[in-house]
Parts: C-alpha cells; structure tokens; sequence
C-alpha cells in the first residue's frame, strides 16, 4: 500500500506537484501509526493484556482483557497518525510564520496581575461560599485553598534554594516534616499554642537545615542532590522507627489547633462561633486556616521578593551563576550557601507546622520522596526562580490532581466501579514528563533583574545559567 | 561464624541483585549525566513482566520443566522491559536532551511516578506472590545444628550475575557498540562528527540498562516470591547508593558498590536492628558522598578554575 | 614609566606541585606598589597556577606569598607574622597579609586582591549592573545589617545602596559600559565582557588587580583601549597591577617590570627592555637549535 501510494506521487509530481505531496504524507503517516501501533501492542501486551488476580483459593490466576489492549494500541496507532498526518504539518506551518511581537494588553496584564490575584485570593473563601453556598464551600476552601497554598508555600521556599541559590535539593520534604513534628510533639507534651511553636518550628527546621547543610554543600550538582535525597530519607525513617518519641507509622493524633486569639473553634458555649452569636459550622475553621495559610503565603513570597534585592538575595543568584567567580569576588559561598538553605528549611518548617495544626494529625506517609519532588517539580514548572511562575505551577499542579478527585460523574460513564482518584498520580506523573518537554525551562522563561539604572528588561532564561551547586 | 558466613551469602545475593539494578543508573549517568530516576520502576516493571510470563508459562501452557520456564521467563522479561525503557527514553528523555539539566530529572521523575501508577491501577494494589519457583539448598556446613545453607536460587543467582557481567564487559570492551559508548560518554559532539550515531547508541544503552534490570526482576521475583507496585523506588535507590559508592559512571564500581551495600544491608539486619538497616544505607550513602565524593573507582571531579 | 614605590606583594619560593608534576618551581618576584608588573612565558610555563595560589584558589605546596596594605613600614613585621601562624595583622598605618594561609574569598574580601579569568567568569543572566553591585557584597552585606535591617527596610541600608549604584555607574562610565548597564552580562559582544570584568574587579576596591589574560581574544583596537584604560586606573587609582599576557603589544608597552616563566622556573626578570634582548627568552619562546640545547640549558641551570 505505501509502496502503490509512493509510486504514484513518483508519477504525478511533474504536473501536480502540491497535491501530490498529500498521498506521500498519508502513506508515511499510516506507516508510522502502524509502527506505534506494533510497539504499542508490545508495550501494553503483558501489563494491560493481563491481569493478575488472586482467586478464592488465594493463588494468583491470570485474566485477559483484549479489548482493553486493543482500545490501547487503537489509541496509539490512531494518535500517531494525527500527530503525523495532520498536527505536525500545522505545528511546522505555523513555526514558520513571524512571531507576532507581544501586544500591548500583555504590558497591562503584567502590570495588574499581581494586585488582581492577590485581591483575588484574600477574597476566594467569600467568592466561593457566594458561588457555591455555605454547604458546598468547605471542600473548595479546604481541598483547594489550604491546599494549593501549602503547596504554593513550599514552592517559594524551594525556590530560595534551587531556583535563587541554584542548588538542587531532593530532601526538602525532610525540613516540613520537622517543623509539622516539632508543632505536633511540642504542642502535645507542653501544651504550647501555634502562634509560640510557628516560629519555633520554624528556628528548629532552618537549624536542621544547616546542620545537614554544612557537611553536604561542598558537593557539586547531582551528588548535592543525591545526598539531600538520602538525608529526607533518612529522617523519614527515623521517624518511622523511633516509635517511642513519634509513635511510629500510627503517627500521632489529636494534635492541638490553632485557635482565634484563644477561643477555639468548637461547638461548646466558649468556641467561636457561640462567643459571636453565630450558628456553629465547621467552615469558620477553615476560612481561619486558610487566611492563617495565606499570610504565611504572602510572607514567603514578600520576604524573598526582599531578600533578591538585597546583597544576600544577589550573592545566591551569583552563586547560581558562577562560584568561582563569586569566590574571587569576596563571597563565603558556604556561608552563602547554607543562609539559602536556612531559610529554604524555615518555610518549610512554618508549612510543616501549619499542615500539623489543619490536619490534626501526621504520619510518615505524608513525607515521603513524593512530596519532595512535587515541590521540585513545582519549582521548575514554574520557571526557576519566578515567583509567579511558582505560584501558577502550584495551582495547575495542585489544584489540577485535587480536581480528580471530584470527577465523580466519570462514574456515570465509565460504571460505578470506576475510580477517578486512582489516577490522580498516574496522570500527576504523565503531566510532569509532558509538561518539561512542552516547557523545559518553565512556565516563566524570564528573569527579572534586580536592579536597574534606565530600565527594567527581562533577561532571557538561556542567559541564566541553572547552577551545579 | 556459621550465622556470618549465612549471612554473607545472603548480603551477596542481595548484593548481586542491587549490581545489576546498579549498572543501569551508572551508564545511563555515564552517557548523559542523568540520574535516570525511573529505573528502579523499570526494574518493578520487569518482575511484573517476567511474573506475568511465569504464570502464562505454567498455569496456562504447562511448562513443568522448571529451567525451561525461568529461561524463558528471562528472555521475555529481557525482550519487553527493553521495549519498555526505549520507548521510555524515545519519549521522555530524548527530546530533553541538551536542554536545562533540571527538566530531565523531572521528567524522570515523573516517569518514575507514572509507571508505579500504571501498575497499580493495572494490576492492583496487591502484593502478588508466587508458589517458590525453585527450591531446594546445598547444606554447605552444620555445626552446632546451625546449617549454612546455599539454596539453588541464591547459586542461580550468582552464577547468572558471574555471567552477564562477563557478557556484559566483553560488550562494553571490545564491540563497537561498546567503542560508540565510551565515545559518546567523553564527547557527544565529537563522537557525532567521527559518524557515530549518538541516538542509537544512547537507545542501546537504555536498552541494556533495561535487560540487566529485568534479569535483576526476574530474580528478585524468583528469590522473594512476592512482587507489589512499589517495589521500585527503595531498591532503585540502594541501586543508585551502589552506584554512586562504586563511583558512578564506573561499571565494576557499580557492581562492588552493589555487594557492599548487600552485604552491609544484611550484616546490619542480622547483628544490629532490621528497624534501621535501610538507615544504614543511607548514611553509608551520604557519609561516601561527603568523604569520597567520586565514589570507589570513580574520576574525581575536578572543579577548574 | 616610573611608578616604583616599595613592594606591594612578595611571592617568595613558591612552589606548586600536582602529583608527581612541578607546575611552579621556587618561584620568587616582587610587585611593586603602584607599577604594572607582567607573568610571561610560553603556554603550560604555570603562570595561571601562580595567580591561583596568590588568590587562594590553589594551596601552595611551599613558599611565601605576602601582601602589604597602606605604610611600606609594615613589612618589617613580615617575619614575626611568619611566625605566628597567623594569616595576616592589621595596624594603624597598614596591614599586612600571608595569602597562601587565606581561602579564596578571604584573599577577596581582606587582604584585597581581586582577579579576573583566562576564561571569562562573568554571572550571564544577570545584568551588567547587577554584577558589579555582586562584587560589593561585603560592604553592601554589612550595611544590610547582615540581612536584617535590610529586610525591615533601614534606611541605612537604601542609602549604602545608593552609593553602590553611583560606584558602579562611574566604573562603567571609565570603561564604556554605561549604556549597556541594564541589559544581561551574557549578551554583551566579547571585549564588552573582558572590560566588564576588569570593571567588577575594580568594585571590590582592590589593593592588587591580577589580570589572567585581559587581552585575548581583543582586536587591536580594543587591546589598545584596554592598555589605556589600565594604564590610567594604576595612576587615577592606588592600585598595582600584575598582569598575565600573550600579546607583547600589551606586555610590553604598559608594563614596568616584566617576570618570564617556562617550566614553572623564572627565567628573567626586569624592564621591557632587558627581558626583550634576553638570550633564555627568545630561546623558551622560539626554541633553539639542537646543537645550542646543552649550552641554553646550561645557561638557564639545568
């Protein structure tokens, strides 16, 4: 068939030669597809051409589910030949037009963008209880709001250290889960209030922080890596094993909650919503979190807005840069160093010890190496360095793999036993391969100077080197 | 002394298990400085692949021959976890490659993340365990009624590592495959303008990586009996801790480095706290990297001024 | 030419070696304060080595390397500083400074020697601006408060800011690089980078300028513009220079002394114009005849 096909276009080229293109193009996309289409089906042949299930004898049978691996290979063999026959043509097509140059609303949108979000999250939990009522609006705030802002928090204070400092930490998760600990076992055992261990929790991660960080920093690049990898894995451990102190993978439970400038938020005559003539819900809580979150949020973002435009802030994207250089230039790049990784812990400790007092209760499951690479991957979807750009990955990333979990009218589709959560990290994990190659350098390609004689021009993120530790 | 000597046997054969994993991670990092994250999953996947085949082989075909069954279970598991990890690399590393250091790495990650998913919502959650494929010990010693005993997997086991790692440095040594590889290694571009083909030496090298993997699955499903979706990331990561303890980027540091955190594994397992043995590990790991940062038989990494 | 003053920087026996290689063997030289002194010699002859182990970069194997700040009379102090194990003294009427027990930074930040590379190091993605306020951390670090009056916006802080900026604004008027002051250091053509360079060295308010190669990769005409602009920061400013160089055009015309490395061994040293016409120059850089060997290695002690 792709022979007839060639050998035809061979012939009518003289005449016709636009047209003849086409059969050509059809020809060499069926065969690609067809190629896909046979790797695919040896992909997908023993893990979704099988299933293992344990029958009522408890032994291990095999089961076949063809029309499921043919629906697989159909998809493959079918997508490759769009992409080839009729997406790439177009995405060359349109590579070859001129860039239009920015137009103007982009200087605007720049320009109002900051205020109009940050104006848009102080109001969200009165947006959403607006939209979806007061019965509805718990799960958006909670689920959403507290959540993409942890999440959002943890990525600015990554950023300090890979994004500003350039040194790539695989063990950042280590750092939130002492200041959650801290708050947890501090305000269990001595009854201390969030608003004391907060920056308790705080002091106690930056110091783990440079305790860990002073033997490790003189490791360039991916060792860097590899070792805070192993250190966030080691503290997780111990966590998990010294079950006298953390009560092991039980964790540790009814851990106490913030409270509203000393009244809690419970249904008894003293709570918060009986001090304010209120009816008691639930909701109060979580609109209070989400603010407590929120300024927390806002004081990540604002101090390390700061911190680039003072010596300290330049002397880490200098490092990033070039530490050689930096070196002659009068710098103590291990001093520099750990202030980056200091502070990089702190936030991750006032996180930790908020996600401690919203919960309630922790365990080791929810600091694992995952964690840790989402707030990476968090950071460098975001554009190293980029503030906003954090801020954006954080609420596709986020708030996309939360919106799974409220698919549920996929169930009238797809049958009831159909679960869309059990594919939130399936397609958290296809979304980060696609997105780098989409996006390899991030949402915001841009670095903002710092400082400026006539004028503020964004430097192109392929100036900007991404730093070797 | 008759528990240490036991003791060591066992820490060799998990030792061998982690070289194999371990000689995937370094020449991949080897050829283009990635640490390929999703290679302990590619190593899961490969021992659901090679369980899948052991169960079409025996409750379907029954095959009784027991040898017949884990060649076969071999090659499969070799042939399709190839397929996996190039298609791997075609798709998710290749169009990274000389981009931004970091965007691998994530994507790696994300593939590592994807594919326990996929096997999960595939298969299931479930540990799945297999009657022993091969049972049967060599009684090496017994005094004081403690026998120090060889089973046939543990001997399977080292004599399939003796003779891949010899299959495996006679590739690397002396076959222009193996020539291209340590070309591409020292210079990519150099390499590409003396005519080799880049891509397709750094798809072999996934693939190779991919076949030692799964002959790794394949006997860590034929010496544990049970295989679960989350069994790649703790040993991916032993595997790359042996890596980077043998010097990564060195092929027999890797397999060294796979023995000694086997052994030390075990060894702690055994006199000190089962609690903390992967503890143990990573120290090892970390204190290796702080002290001798290139590893065993690793090139120090020179910083030039 | 005669900006002899006593010397600023005294490199004493200094030996380098790497292994079992000798890349700097019982070197000595003096740089005398206020004068442009050159480190010649053939490619591999160890004078980048030199310049790192008087960074700090490199720990030399052995030998002294000192540097005087303020009165020429400190230097009587040298010996007993030697001997105390210290790194460096401070008086009132100056200071004085054993580099090879200093790293790196601390070579930057107190005894005041700042370098630039073979290679140029400039930070690319950041902004020509940027940069030289980059090479006044210290300083600007301390007026910052170490950070914490920074951050709560002291007004001490915006003020040290300012005069930063006019430092820097008036280093890149010196070296023609106003205009190119907002735009990414990695986008400037290459002379612009070598001059940039120099300029954030010179921010650190350095008492010695090691320059590695300030003219490679220079057309004539900027190699011209370059010497100037040397020649007139060592007058306008009390600055010495010492200087590695390639193109004699350079070395020749603004240096007052000149030291000639092959092998890690001083050959020569003294004016232009006895190092020009000296017999073991001209044979490390032209080579000899086989039948002269045994005699210049004679000569050159061998």
């Amino acid at each position: 068939m792709a022979v007839l096909a060639n050998s035809a276009s061979e012939g009518g080229r003289a005449e016709k030669p636009i047209l003849s293109r086409e059969p050509n193009r059809f020809a060499a996309a069926l065969r690609e597809a067809a190629f896909t289409g046979l790797v695919s089906f040896g992909l997908f042949l023993p893990l979704i051409g099988f299933e293992t299930v344990t029958n009522i004898r408890d032994e291990l049978i095999l089961r076949t589910r063809w029309p499921l691996l043919a629906a697989f290979v159909f998809i493959a063999a079918g997508g490759r030949f769009f992409y080839s026959f009729a997406l790439a043509p177009w995405l060359a097509r349109r590579a070859q037009k001129p860039v239009k140059p920015a137009a103007a609303w982009r200087g605007h949108f720049k320009k109002w963008f900051v205020p109009f979000a940050i104006g848009f999250v102080i109001a969200y939990p009165v947006i959403v209880i607006l939209v979806t009522g007061w019965g509805g609006a718990l799960k958006w705030i909670d689920n959403f709001g507290i959540q993409i802002l942890i999440y959002m928090m943890l990525g600015w204070g990554l950023n300090i250290v890979v994004g500003l400092a350039g040194l790539l930490d695989l063990g950042y998760v280590a750092f939130y889960a002492v200041g959650a600990y801290s708050y947890a076992l501090l305000a269990k055992n001595f009854g201390l209030s969030f608003w004391v261990l907060l920056p308790l929790a705080g002091i106690l991660s930056s110091f783990w922080g440079i305790l860990l960080g002073f033997p490790v920093l003189r490791l360039r690049g991916d060792y860097l890596a590899i070792v805070t990898l192993a250190f966030g894995e080691i503290i997780r451990l111990i966590i998990i094993n010294w079950t006298a102190l953390t009560n092991g993978y039980a964790g540790i439970i009814s851990i106490p909650r913030p409270s509203f400038f000393g009244i809690p938020f419970n249904a008894n005559d003293n709570g918060f919503a009986a001090r304010f003539g209120l009816e008691f819900s639930p909701l109060y809580r979580v609109i209070f979190l989400y603010y407590i979150i929120l300024a927390l949020g806002l004081l990540t973002c604002f101090v390390t807005v700061r911190l680039r435009r003072l010596p300290v802030g330049r002397a880490w994207e200098a490092l990033r840069e070039d530490q050689i250089a930096c070196r002659s230039l009068g710098i103590n790049t291990t001093n520099t160093k750990l202030t980056a990784f200091a502070m990089g812990a702190m936030f991750a400790g006032f996180a930790g010890s908020f996600f401690a007092a919203r919960e309630a209760f922790i365990s080791p499951e929810s600091f694992t190496f995952i964690e840790s690479a989402t707030v990476l991957s968090i950071v460098v979807l975001g554009g190293m360095g980029s503030q906003i750009g954090v801020a954006i990955a954080a609420i596709v990333m986020i708030g996309g793999t939360e919106i799974l979990r409220q698919l549920n009218f996929l169930k009238e589709i797809f049958g009831a036993t159909f679960d869309p959560t059990q594919y939130r990290m399936l397609l958290f994990g296809l979304a980060l391969v696609l997105i780098m190659i989409w996006r390899p350098r991030g949402l915001i390609a841009t670095r903002e100077p710092s400082v400026f004689l006539k004028k503020r021009k964004a430097i192109s993120v392929d100036l900007v080197q991404e730093g070797r530790g | 002394m008759e528990y240490f000597v036991q003791q060591l046997i066992n820490g060799i054969t998990l030792g061998s298990i982690y070289g194999l994993i371990a000689i995937g991670y370094t020449m991949v990092f080897g050829i283009i400085g990635m640490v390929n994250f999703a290679h302990g999953d590619v190593f899961m996947v490969s021992a659901f692949i090679a369980l899948i085949t052991f169960l079409i082989l025996t409750a379907w075909l029954g095959i009784s021959s027991i040898v017949l069954a884990l060649a076969i279970v071999l090659i499969v598991a070799m042939l399709f976890t190839s397929l996996v990890n190039w298609v791997i690399e075609r798709v998710a590393y290749r169009p990274l490659r000389g981009s931004f250091r970091l965007a691998p790495l994530i994507s790696a990650i994300g593939m590592s993340i994807f594919l326990s998913n996929f096997v999960q919502v595939t298969q299931g959650p479930r540990n799945k365990s297999i009657p022993p494929m091969v049972s049967g010990e060599f009684v090496l010693a017994n005094h004081n009624n403690f026998p120090v005993t060889l089973s046939y997997k543990q001997l399977i086991i080292w004599g399939l590592t003796a003779v891949l790692l010899l299959a495996f440095w006679y590739l690397v040594a002396k076959t222009p495959l193996g020539r291209a590889q340590r070309a591409c290694e020292q210079d990519q571009k150099m390499a590409a303008l003396l005519g080799i083909d880049v891509d397709r030496t750094i798809s072999m090298t996934f693939i190779i990586a991919a076949a030692l993997a799964a002959v790794a699955g394949t006997m860590y499903l034929m010496y544990y009996g049970v295989v679960t979706f989350s069994d790649g990331f703790v040993p991916g990561v032993k595997a790359f801790t042996a890596a980077v303890l043998g010097g990564i980027g060195s092929l027999p540091g890797a397999v060294v480095g796979g023995l000694i955190i086997g052994l030390i594994e075990t060894l702690w397992s055994a006199y000190f706290s089962i609690d903390y043995k992967d503890v143990a590990a990573f120290s090892i790991l970390a204190i290796t990297l702080i002290f001798l940062p290139q590893g065993l038989f690793g090139r120090p990494d020179v910083e030039k001024v | 030419m005669a900006r002899e003053g006593s010397p600023v920087l005294r490199v004493e026996h200094l030996t380098m070696r790497f292994g079992g290689l000798v890349a700097v063997d019982d070197l000595s030289f003096e740089v005398q304060s206020g004068a442009i002194t050159a480190l010649i010699g053939p490619n591999g002859a160890g004078k980048t080595t030199v310049f790192n182990c008087i960074t700090g970069f490199y720990k030399p194997t052995e030998g002294r390397i000192a540097l005087r700040r303020g009165a020429p009379a400190v230097w009587s102090a040298l010996e007993g500083l030697t001997d105390s194990g210290k790194r460096g003294l401070v008086r009132p009427d100056g200071a004085l400074f054993l580099l090879e027990r200093m790293p790196d930074y601390l070579v930057a930040q107190q005894a005041r020697v700042a370098r630039t590379f073979q290679n140029i190091r400039l930070f690319s993605g950041m902004t020509v601006l940027e940069n030289l306020l980059v090479a006044q951390h210290n300083p600007l670090m301390l007026a910052s408060g170490y950070t914490l009056l920074g951050i709560l916006g002291f007004p001490s802080y915006a003020s040290a800011e300012r005069a930063a900026l006019d430092k820097a604004r008036s280093w890149l008027d010196r070296f023609g690089l106003i205009d190119r002051a907002d735009d990414p250091a990695g986008e400037l053509p290459y002379g612009a980078q070598r001059r940039l360079e120099v300029a954030r060295a010179m921010c650190t308010d350095p008492v010695l300028l090691c320059l590695d190669e300030p003219a490679a990769g220079l057309n004539p005409r900027e190699s011209a513009e370059l010497n100037e602009i040397l020649l007139r920061i060592c007058d306008e400013c009390d600055i010495s220079i010492l200087l590695i160089e390639h193109d004699m055009s350079v070395v020749m015309n603004i240096s007052d002394h000149i030291v000639v490395l092959d092998y890690g061994v001083k050959i020569a040293g003294g004016a232009p114009d006895e190092v020009r016409n000296d017999a073991k120059v001209i044979a490390a850089y032209l080579g000899v005849a086989d039948e002269e060997v045994a005699q210049v290695e004679a000569s050159v002690g061998l």
